[in-house]
């Protein structure tokens, strides 16, 4: 029996998700903190941005990847949950999931799908209109006249999009929260499902696991209350 | 009639191996066409099926449970000994032999105990190769332990689950013969009759226990390996499931059944709690090595406990009476299984039983956990440690040792065995009698043999501890695998047996009128009505202690009970298809024709020897007044009883035991 | 004590099942779950209804025969503990108790409570042994000396009882527990490395071959296991997959 190509087998399929699952993180991370100079200096949060918007490298190569990376995370997300469903036809009339393991580590896939639902509200508010500007209207400069002070509009675009918008302000909340609660079960999952476990850093991981899902959305909430309460 | 046990001459220690190298052998390319039967899937049947397969024979193996890997060997906990000697102790190869005879009241077969342990090491090399977790110190070898009633270290163990990983090792090996397609697995199978062709073992009857069809299965050999028959006293430490139907069928086509009334009573069990008992369980006999056995000494004391006014635990320690060590005081708690049952037994008769039935002793650890605790404290640097330290450093020592056992304990019983003493009860454990077997473990039926705790040969009247496990695995791993191949290098010619001749359908429609019969009956009571009924029996009047008055009314008894059963047990369900009461119905129908072979086979016996207790035969006088006594000028032969006709017919045939290389002496543990 | 027994019953692996309400009574607290139902089988005989069928032998824990779903959870409420270790007074007086056969793709019911789950025989068929045949000629044991902590490591993976609690249990009916405490035993010991890549290759597709689900690492197979088989076995069986893989074994 062989092995046959890389998402033949249940192991191998977790593998891959893991590691999707931390190029994720390691991407949240990072745009958390470059959402978070939106807060401490607008100059500084368009500079970072316009670089990370014309940049070749970010955009031609880490973008695409990044872009593979959710799309491939969702849909093998999905695949895995519909085998897993399929794998019990007849299901319990009495299942108490509760006494055995978190709601977070049985959920993935309500969270997720949250998630998903979030970025399409996400790249409606934000990613399309960037994509249209660029690649559909064709401009290749970034600079709106006038708008700002520096000379750059993604300053402003942000402001704007809370400014007095309470339901999407709670929206944005809520979806962190629940990234907060994919976050909580998945850093951990993905260590174990490369099998990295051993008696002397699991319990490490699982702390930074735990901090890491809870400042990693609080910094967005953050974010997002603090543009919709400055602007009252 | 007389029996051959076809024992090879020369000396002792010599015998296996010079007839390893005389019996005839099959060649690779014959082996192929040769077809062995192999009926359960313990100890002895998963080895005999994977080491048959190995050779190059067509194994077809049956059990009744769902997967073979849930045979009843599992359950056992303590250890397997083995004469490797690794501790440097003095022990030998001569000195296992010496101790299991002994420990079997001379009343096994020399040559048979001889070569199990010379193959004990064997087993020990064979388990370890296939990746069994045997208990290792720091230096990372082998670890020993020490069992009742021997003087050396011998015993191999896997904390309290050494059965467990020695079986899974043997379905492992078996497992890898499945999937070689050299055996073919019949999981869910229970072999319902012994199928002769011109005088020889051919085939099987089974039923298919998840459609209940009766399919006809013909090989050129079939081994018995379905294990002992503990469950006709239906309470029992065996599994629910244990049973004598194959043997007994192959008793009733002609094999012999040999020393019957040979039962080992554990004296470690957890008591009967209430009528609704299914099932006794067993607490390992390491116990013992550290827990003190103690009745109270007034029958006042006694009473009160019984009826629930006073607690064992606020006895003083002068009204406490430790009856092991009063009587041996030379073993003490470290007695024989036989010897501690009998001596709980007789205390408990006396009225000093601590619960409510006053069935039931206790195993104290108190003192241990002082004196551990005080040990502990003082490798700690403690000199002086207060009373409660002592205690609390003294359970942690216990529970190092015994945890998962004291775990198991407050499990079952709701009390913790760390603040009141346990309490105890001797149960039915374990039969050393079983199929008469010859030197090559063949029965008197040509072709069909018998492994394991099914056959009767090694264990003598009373069975040590670890030796079952040692002798499953001899049996399956190292001895019939070679002497099969004496008889079947005689087969080579013989071709594929037919499944559809005269004998085999005939077999197959006793069966099925069998059958019929209990669906038929449409009586009142469910089987185990009649179980639990044959089970008081059995216990009260051949249980640990016999008198003939009693064996007599037992067999009376039961030939009553066996009437009331056909005419009034109710079998619901059908035939096509899964019907547990049918199989069990089937099961206890044997489990009745047995026990009055076996009250039979104990009235016979008039000595008391191991596990056999006959209150006629005790001693009168002298340092052992009130124990046990033998009767060796009158008794020293094994008592194979032959099928005649009709349950309670046999007749007795004597294999008579010669001890040429140990002296015959009494047991004394004073 | 009095119960209502909500259990399933289903005359065949073809047949379509249904809970069904029963009630028995002078039920004790000291009684073991299986003597309570051996108590309402009597019952039905007498009834002259059929009995529930239910697997189960050793009834002391270590057969991995019994296999209910209690009340959600398998082998019941207790912790550590087979069905047949589970005692009544874990239960109430007057306590509704939902009865239910393991439920898994792989695990198909035959009868009632009774599923068969020869799948996990042949997930050890794919590879769960050594290939060493029985000869009396094998090296003495003590030849290879292995490190205390890995032979204790062995040994509590080996503990595995082969009950499917794991597979019941978890979301996603998945069997990673069950294969890699075989995988982890075997991989621990010097005698079991040899193989030890083509074994947890096998092993694994034959896993996926019978309809388990894949792990989602929820651990509540860990905590409903009777013997506590741990995690880290699942963590080492996906070490050894991943690098088998890598090295490109079939």
């Amino acid at each position: 029996m062989a092995s046959k190509g890389l998402l033949s087998s249940s192991i191998a399929r977790k593998f891959a998700m893991a590691l999707s699952a931390l190029f994720l993180i390691v991407f949240l991370l990072q745009h958390m903190s470059i959402n978070m100079l939106s807060v401490l200096s607008p100059d500084v949060f368009n500079e970072v941005s316009d670089f990370m918007g014309t940049n070749p490298l970010v955009q031609f190569v880490l973008q695409p990847v990044l872009i593979f990376g959710v799309c491939f995370h969702f849909i093998v997300g999905f695949i895995l949950e519909y085998k897993n469903w399929t794998s019990r036809e007849v299901k319990y009339a009495k299942y108490k999931g509760s006494a055995n393991a978190s709601w977070m580590s049985r959920n993935m896939i309500i969270s997720g799908v949250v998630i998903l639902l979030f970025l399409g509200l996400h790249f409606y508010d934000f990613w399309i209109h960037e994509i249209t500007h660029k690649f559909i209207e064709g401009k290749d400069s970034f600079i709106v006249n006038g708008e700002s002070e520096s000379g750059f509009r993604f300053y402003e675009e942000l402001r704007h999009k809370f400014a007095g918008d309470f339901p999407r302000m709670i929206l944005y909340i809520v979806s962190f929260i629940f990234l907060a609660l994919h976050l909580n079960h998945g850093f951990e999952s993905a260590w174990q499902s490369m099998g990295a476990r051993s008696k002397k850093y699991t319990p490490i991981i699982k702390k930074i696991g735990v901090a890491y899902s809870v400042l990693v959305p609080l910094g967005f909430i953050f974010i997002a209350a603090y543009h919709y309460v400055t602007q009252l | 009639m007389v029996l051959d046990s076809k024992t090879p001459e020369g000396p002792l220690k010599d015998k296996w191996t010079r007839h390893k190298n005389e019996i005839d052998l099959v060649n690779p390319a014959n082996k192929r066409n040769i077809d062995v039967i192999v009926v359960g899937t313990g100890l002895a049947g998963a080895s005999a099926s994977a080491s048959l397969a190995e050779l190059g024979y067509n194994v077809k193996t049956f059990c009744f449970q769902d997967s073979p890997r849930r045979a009843h060997s599992i359950a056992a906990q303590g250890g397997i000994n083995a004469a490797k000697n690794y501790q440097g102790d003095g022990d030998s190869t001569y000195r296992l032999f010496y101790d299991t005879v002994k420990g079997g009241d001379y009343r096994s077969r020399e040559s048979n105990v001889y070569r199990l342990a010379e193959v004990s090491a064997n087993i020990i090399d064979q388990c370890v190769a296939q990746g069994v977790p045997f208990a290792r110190d720091y230096g990372g070898l082998l670890d020993n332990r020490s069992f009742g009633g021997v003087l050396v270290s011998r015993t191999f163990y896997a904390k309290g689950q050494t059965g467990q990983q020695l079986l899974l090792g043997a379905y492992s090996a078996l497992s890898r013969q499945i999937a070689k397609g050299k055996v073919e697995m019949h999981n869910r199978h229970e072999m319902l009759d012994l199928v002769k062709v011109d005088g020889k073992a051919r085939g099987i009857i089974a039923r298919n226990l998840v459609t209940g069809e009766i399919q006809r299965h013909s090989a050129h050999a079939v081994v018995i390996a379905s294990g002992g028959y503990g469950n006709v006293f239906f309470l029992s430490t065996n599994a629910m499931g244990s049973n004598v139907t194959a043997a007994w069928k192959a008793h009733k086509k002609g094999a012999h059944m040999a020393n019957p009334c040979f039962t080992q009573i554990h004296p470690t069990c957890i008591p009967v709690s209430g009528g609704f008992q299914s099932k006794l369980t067993l607490m390992s006999e390491s116990l013992r090595n550290d827990g003190r056995i103690w009745v109270p000494a007034k029958l006042a004391d006694a009473k009160a406990i019984q009826a629930g006014t006073l607690q064992g635990r606020d006895i003083p320690e002068e009204d406490r009476d430790y009856y092991l060590e009063r009587r041996y005081p030379a073993f003490g708690n470290l007695v024989p299984r036989d010897v501690a049952s009998r001596a709980a037994k007789e205390r408990c008769d006396e009225g000093f039983g601590v619960n409510k039935t006053g069935e039931a002793v206790y195993l104290d650890f108190k003192s241990a956990i002082a004196r551990y605790g005080k040990e502990d404290a003082f490798v700690h640097g403690n000199k002086t440690p207060s009373a409660e330290e002592i205690q609390t450093l003294g359970k942690a020592v216990v529970a190092s040792k015994y945890g998962n056992l004291f775990q198991m304990y407050e499990k079952i019983t709701d009390e913790n065995p760390y603040e009141m003493p346990m309490k105890i009860y001797p149960a039915v454990h374990y039969t050393m009698g079983g199929l008469w077997v010859d030197y090559n473990l063949m029965t008197d039926i040509p072709g069909c043999y018998a492994a394991g705790e099914a056959n009767f040969s090694d264990h003598g009247a009373n069975r040590l501890g670890a030796s079952a496990l040692m002798q499953g695995l001899a049996d399956g791993y190292f001895v019939l695998p070679y002497t099969i191949g004496d008889y079947l290098s005689h087969e080579i010619r013989t071709g594929e047996i037919a499944n559809d001749s005269p004998e085999f359908m005939q077999a197959e429609k006793e069966v099925k009128d069998k059958i019929d019969g209990f669906i038929n009956a449409k009586g009142e009571k469910p089987v185990d009505h009649f179980h639990m009924r044959l089970g008081k029996i059995m216990w009260e009047k051949c249980g640990m202690a016999r008198n003939a008055e009693d064996l007599q009314k037992a067999i009376d008894e039961i030939k009553a009970l066996r009437i009331e059963f056909y005419a009034n047990v109710r079998v619901p369900g059908l035939v096509n298809g899964v019907n547990q009461e049918l199989e069990k119905a089937g099961r206890v129908a044997d489990l009745m024709e047995l026990g009055e072979l076996m009250c039979k086979d104990a009235l016979q016996r008039t000595e008391s020897c191991g596990g056999h207790f006959r209150e006629e035969s005790v001693e009168i006088d002298g340092e052992q007044k009130g124990e046990a006594k033998r009767d060796d000028e009158n008794f020293t032969f094994v008592s194979a009883w032959q099928w005649k006709g009709e349950s309670g017919n046999q007749e007795l045939v004597k294999e008579p035991l010669e001890f040429k290389d140990i002296a015959v002496k009494q047991r004394s543990y004073k | 004590m009095k119960l209502l027994l909500k259990i399933w019953r289903q005359d065949g692996p073809k047949e379509k099942g249904q809970m069904v309400d029963y009630n028995v009574d002078g039920i004790e607290g000291d009684m073991s779950f299986l003597e309570m139902m051996d108590i309402l089988n009597s019952q039905l005989i007498e009834k002259g209804e059929e009995p529930i069928n239910f697997d189960h032998d050793c009834r002391e824990g270590i057969c991995g025969s019994c296999s209910m779903f209690i009340n959600g959870e398998a082998h019941g409420p207790g912790r550590n503990v087979t069905t047949c270790q589970l005692h009544m007074r874990s239960f109430k007086d007057g306590e509704t108790i939902f009865i239910e056969p393991w439920r898994a793709k792989a695990f198909p019911v035959i009868k009632d409570l009774m599923v068969d789950r020869s799948a996990f025989d042949r997930i050890i068929q794919a590879g769960g042994y050594v290939s060493v045949n029985t000869s009396g000629n094998t090296q003495d044991a003590n030849s290879i000396p292995i490190p205390k902590e890995d032979a204790d490591l062995a040994f509590d993976a080996a503990t595995c009882i082969g009950c499917g609690a794991c597979v019941a249990t978890c979301k996603n009916a998945s069997a990673m527990l069950f294969t890699s405490a075989k995988v982890a035993q075997l991989s621990l010991l010097p005698q079991g490395q040899v193989e030890g890549k083509e074994r947890v290759i096998n092993m694994v597709n034959q896993m996926d071959l019978e309809g388990f689900g894949n792990c989602t690492n929820t651990g509540a197979c860990e905590v409903e296991c009777p013997k506590g088989i741990s995690l880290d076995n699942i963590a080492r069986m996906n070490r050894e997959f991943l690098s088998a893989t890598a090295k490109g074994k079939k």
